[in-house]
């Protein structure tokens, strides 16, 4: 049978965190009452002026800097003709020839933790479009255009990814970049993050691409990878049963788990491109360019060779916790009051994490503080504490049973006993309480006795409500057991 | 270069711009000979010169990132020929 390979580019609309419109001074918060937030200028009345935001700029730039993508010195914006009565002005103000980021490359992770590198092809600014309801207003559609004028910074991929998993790795890595530079909140419920997916398939081997097909606005990771998985399977068998895949936009629909063709009109596509006559060519001098690159905060990359090259977490350990900007910083202020960055990592991705997935919570919702969490982890290596008894003691602080560890450590007396004279009084009392196991025990050859003293071991720990250091318990019993 | 009658009806379709058969014809004439004179243009040797992007030897402006701009839906709202809930109707969309 015919092995075939998936290839797949993405063009991802990022919704830039200003506080106003591209062009307007019309504000971008989202969820206001239908057409409260499109002004003149959004709603493309005769006689206004575009003037471009700032901190759009200043965005794109720093993501071009992520990505290690040449800032040309000039760039331009375009107008792309289409009708749409989402569009007020009958052309999407946004950029194609001279893009504000060239190219660059993306640094993805692989669930193995292996890392490979995917080629951006350019990024641009661009306004976003309104918002059209299609629910029955008596036989019309309804127009929002809150949105009409968004800033969006669309990052076009070269077609390097070769399954859905890398795709998603991919989103995933400009997702954490984009939320580390704060340029977008990468909320994709909210359509901040909206990916379209260009996807054809080829035999093994062959080095020409495949028919593509382009997939719009798939809106989360798991869709991303629930499409591309769909309209691999679609190309394969079209092509198998003797068929060709024709160039064509497909959406996905989440419900059937499906992409479909969209029904498309011949010329929809001649977007006729021209400088846009209303704005002037940006320049940015390397002044500029400096001045954004040195505002710019540690990027995952980054985070994620320090903490394996200088903390000495296992690549896998170090690519988890530098995802997410929240989930790094909540780590490092773990790591810096406890002072040990494995046992850090060990209860942010372990006891942690299992608290937030069952709660479906962000870290940033986490009950336990990164200060509580530390100080819990400073008593487990303090020897202050068993494991066992920490594990209790999370789960207190994640009930806000106490403000620290070492209040709810008081409250249960869950201090570890490692008096020996303290010890060997429980000891010696389970052994005077259990007259038939102690003679079983020393009637037994070497190899049983292991397995019954744990028997013994129970005893003494449920007699000091699980106080007792479980190693001492364990020697000490041992030598008493033995001695007779 | 020439143009065609079917081009026409093209370029008139994609402006949204209504056109009957009989004005096209006259267009077509027209619009040739406007090409015809960028067909003139066309023998100047432009090997070197980067597009100009924009007549005006000037470099945008930028604006801070304020919300200047208020609510006035009602106003904008006044000249549209329906309005529901806030909302802009227009003639149904099929995709």
């Amino acid at each position: 049978m015919m092995q075939w390979e998936t290839v797949i580019g993405l063009e991802v609309h990022v919704q830039l965190a200003t506080q106003s419109k591209i062009f307007s001074g019309a504000s971008t918060a989202f969820g206001a009452e239908p057409n409260t937030q499109a002004c003149a200028v959004d709603l493309g009345m005769p006689g206004v002026l575009p003037v471009l935001n700032e901190n759009a700029v200043a965005m794109a730039v720093k993501f071009g800097l992520a990505v290690d993508a040449e800032i040309p010195e000039t760039s331009l914006f375009e107008r792309k003709n289409y009708f749409y009565p989402d569009l007020p002005k009958g052309y999407q103000t946004s950029q194609m020839a001279q893009p504000i980021v060239g190219p660059g490359k993306v640094e993805i992770t692989l669930d193995d933790g292996s890392t490979r590198s995917v080629r951006i092809h350019h990024a641009h600014l661009e306004e976003d479009a309104g918002k059209s309801l299609h629910e029955d207003y008596h036989g019309m559609t309804g127009i929002d255009l809150n949105r009409a004028g968004t800033p969006l910074l669309e990052i076009v991929s070269e077609p390097d990814m070769r399954s859905a998993k890398e795709a998603v790795a991919y989103i995933k890595a400009l997702h954490a970049i984009v939320t580390y530079l704060g340029i977008s909140d990468g909320n994709m419920a909210e359509g901040s993050m909206r990916c379209d997916v260009n996807v054809s398939v080829r035999p093994k081997g062959q080095a020409a691409f495949g028919t593509r097909a382009e997939i719009k606005n798939v809106n989360s990771f798991r869709f991303v990878e629930k499409a591309i998985a769909f309209e691999v399977e679609r190309q394969i068998e079209l092509i198998e049963d003797g068929g060709q895949v024709v160039q064509e936009t497909r959406l996905f629909d989440p419900e059937r788990d499906e992409t479909r063709g969209m029904r498309t009109k011949e010329e929809a596509n001649d977007y006729r491109y021209f400088p846009c006559p209303d704005l002037l060519p940006v320049t940015l001098d390397g002044a500029y360019v400096d001045h954004q690159r040195a505002l710019m905060p540690e990027l995952p990359s980054e985070k994620r060779h320090r903490f394996e090259n200088q903390l000495g977490l296992s690549a896998y350990d170090a690519g988890v916790l530098a995802s997410s900007r929240a989930m790094a910083e909540y780590f490092e202020a773990v790591k810096d009051v406890c002072g040990d960055a494995k046992q850090a990592a060990n209860w942010v991705q372990g006891e942690l994490s299992a608290n937030l997935n069952r709660e479906n919570l962000e870290i940033g919702d986490s009950p336990v503080t990164a200060e509580q969490l530390g100080g819990l982890i400073q008593r487990v290596m303090d020897d202050t504490i068993s494991g066992k008894a920490a594990k209790q003691v999370f789960q207190a602080l994640w009930d806000g049973e106490a403000d620290s560890a070492d209040a709810i450590i008081e409250a249960r007396g869950l201090k570890q006993v490692t008096d020996t004279g303290a010890i060997e009084g429980m000891i010696d009392q389970v052994i005077a309480d259990s007259p038939v196991q102690v003679a079983q025990y020393r009637e037994a050859d070497e190899a049983k006795r292991g397995k019954m003293i744990g028997y013994f071991v129970g005893q003494v720990m449920k007699a000091s409500r699980g106080t007792a250091n479980p190693q001492q318990v364990n020697s000490l019993l041992k030598q008493k057991l033995d001695q007779a | 270069m020439a143009i065609e009658h079917a081009d026409v009806l093209r370029a008139a379709h994609l402006a949204r711009v209504g056109l009957g058969e009989d004005e096209a014809t006259g267009y077509v004439d027209d619009l040739s000979r406007i090409l015809e004179m960028v067909d003139q243009l066309q023998a100047v040797d432009t090997q070197g010169i980067a597009p100009l992007a924009h007549p005006l030897d000037a470099t945008q402006r930028l604006r801070p990132d304020e919300v200047t701009e208020h609510n006035q839906r009602e106003r904008f709202q006044a000249c549209a020929p329906v309005t529901e809930g806030g909302l802009y109707l227009v003639p149904r969309v099929v995709e």
